[in-house]
């Protein structure tokens, strides 16, 4: 019932992601100073803009929580935000590679883009902790949601704040795609599609895999026969309780 | 709302005057960091960026501390029930608790800057004493507002002395860029300038920024 759709969006992400890459080694031209290593930028900005911009969703979907105190919402705050630090890692890692190849350092202090962006990871880190620690699951799904909100907005501040600090000592050649010629800006539009894409996939994925879950849970308790309370792990992650009506809800608006 | 404030405000500070539980502690602790400061970094006197970073992050370590207890009474001994049961706006708390927050940096800071300039410091800080007021007043607010939102996230969870720093640490790190910035050409050796106008501009607009959001937020910490 979730996975509806899946199986398009999935097909789209593998063919956008083919023709990104094809685009990135095919098509795109050698950057004259760096050469082949600045084909990373392709994957390296990408996942940073959609990150940064999952953690703005994920605040987003967390005020839509707070407002309507509805789980789905919560759901997807959760999801969201725990895609986007899948991909701030992967930032950070191509990232630190791009630096090592062109600056000689494995990390730069003086690109405020790069500062910035790891504060920011260290303050998304805490929100699995932050909700493994609370065990109530209506005051977890509350709380992190005030998180979400607060970092959702310390996000763009934070970039203001740190890009203030940072005198340009490194040409932001690559910073903006009004600067670059016309097929390298195609490659970039092609490869940051094809991002975008692929998180909405995974998310999509992962809102699917939990709400099959609870409802075989939910399915097999019905088969079994037990009656008694569901006996709740504690987890990071938002439960879901499908009794039949919410059930029935969540399906017609499933994410 | 003011009474409600005032009225909770006074029986914070009248519960840090009869416990001493925060401010005497953070005060210690922040004269024996300098102290720490001196053998680590191995030299009698500092000044500029350097000196500017050592009270910075001296004053943030140990606000860390007072914002690890603000709550913890109230968690414990049902402070936030009797608020809850009480018909006022909730609101009150948090800026009683901001406030709270703000006199015992404060206090802390009537301390620890003359013991930093006494022990560390080696230019003198005559001149350059009204703009760290500025710049200091200005990063207050922030550490306060934050530090309250913080914490009160943090004061529900089990690992709250260990949750609460992890939290306003990269939450508080724009503080320390503006603040440091602004601080380390007062305390240069050699031609001292004013606080540029910039980083206290940043500061400012960081702290109502996170004013709006904690006053925006705070209800929903509260509702059980």
């Amino acid at each position: 019932m979730y996975g509806k759709g899946l199986r398009a969006l999935s097909i789209a992400t593998v063919a956008a992601m083919a023709l990104a890459l094809a685009l990135v080694f095919f098509y795109a031209p050698l950057e004259a100073e760096q050469g082949f290593l600045q084909k990373i930028f392709y994957l390296h900005v990408p996942l940073a803009i959609v990150a940064l911009c999952g953690f703005v969703l994920g605040g987003l979907l967390a005020i839509q929580h707070l407002r309507t105190r509805e789980a789905r919402w919560d759901m997807r705050s959760y999801v969201a935000i725990h895609m986007s630090l899948i991909f701030a890692v992967a930032t950070l890692i191509t990232g630190s590679i791009w630096a090592k190849g062109s600056w000689g350092h494995w990390w730069v202090w003086s690109e405020p883009t790069l500062v910035s962006f790891l504060i920011v990871f260290l303050l998304y880190a805490t929100y699995q902790p932050l909700r493994f620690a609370i065990e109530d699951p209506e005051r977890q799904s509350r709380y992190a949601s005030v998180f979400a909100v607060t970092a959702g907005a310390f996000v763009p501040l934070n970039f203001i704040a740190v890009r203030l600090s940072t005198a340009y000592l490194h040409p932001r050649v690559l910073g903006s795609t009004s600067n670059l010629p016309g097929p390298m800006a195609l490659t970039f539009v092609v490869s940051l599609a094809a991002m975008a894409l692929l998180f909405a996939t995974l998310c999509k994925y992962e809102l699917t895999a939990k709400h099959t879950r609870a409802q075989v849970r939910a399915l097999r308790r019905r088969l079994t026969g037990e009656t008694g309370a569901p006996i709740r792990r504690r987890s990071a992650a938002p439960s879901l309780q499908p009794t039949a009506a919410s059930a029935g809800s969540a399906t017609g608006s499933g994410a | 709302m003011r009474r409600t404030v005032g009225a909770l405000l006074r029986k914070e500070l009248l519960v840090e005057l009869r416990t001493l539980e925060s401010v005497p502690g953070m005060s210690l602790f922040a004269v024996t960091t300098f102290v720490v400061f001196h053998f680590a970094l191995n030299r009698n006197s500092v000044d500029g960026d350097l000196a500017s970073g050592i009270l910075w992050v001296t004053l943030l370590f140990a606000a860390i501390l007072g914002i690890n207890r603000l709550f913890v009474a109230d968690a414990e001994e049902g402070g936030f029930d009797g608020f809850l049961l009480a018909p006022v706006d909730r609101s009150a708390m948090l800026v009683a608790k901001v406030l709270t927050l703000l006199a015992y940096l404060v206090v802390l800071e009537i301390v620890a800057v003359p013991a930093f300039a006494l022990l560390l410091l080696g230019p003198s800080l005559g001149g350059a004493m009204p703009g760290l007021l500025v710049t200091l007043a200005l990063g207050d607010i922030g550490v306060a507002v934050i530090g309250t939102l913080v914490a009160a996230l943090a004061v529900q969870t089990r690992a709250r002395d260990l949750l609460g720093p992890l939290l306003a640490l990269p939450l508080l790190v724009p503080i320390v860029i503006g603040g440091a910035r602004a601080t380390s050409p007062l305390l240069a050796l050699s031609h001292p300038t004013g606080a540029p106008a910039r980083w206290l501009l940043t500061l400012g607009l960081y702290d109502l920024v996170f004013g709006l959001i904690a006053y925006a937020l705070f209800d929903f910490l509260l509702e059980d």
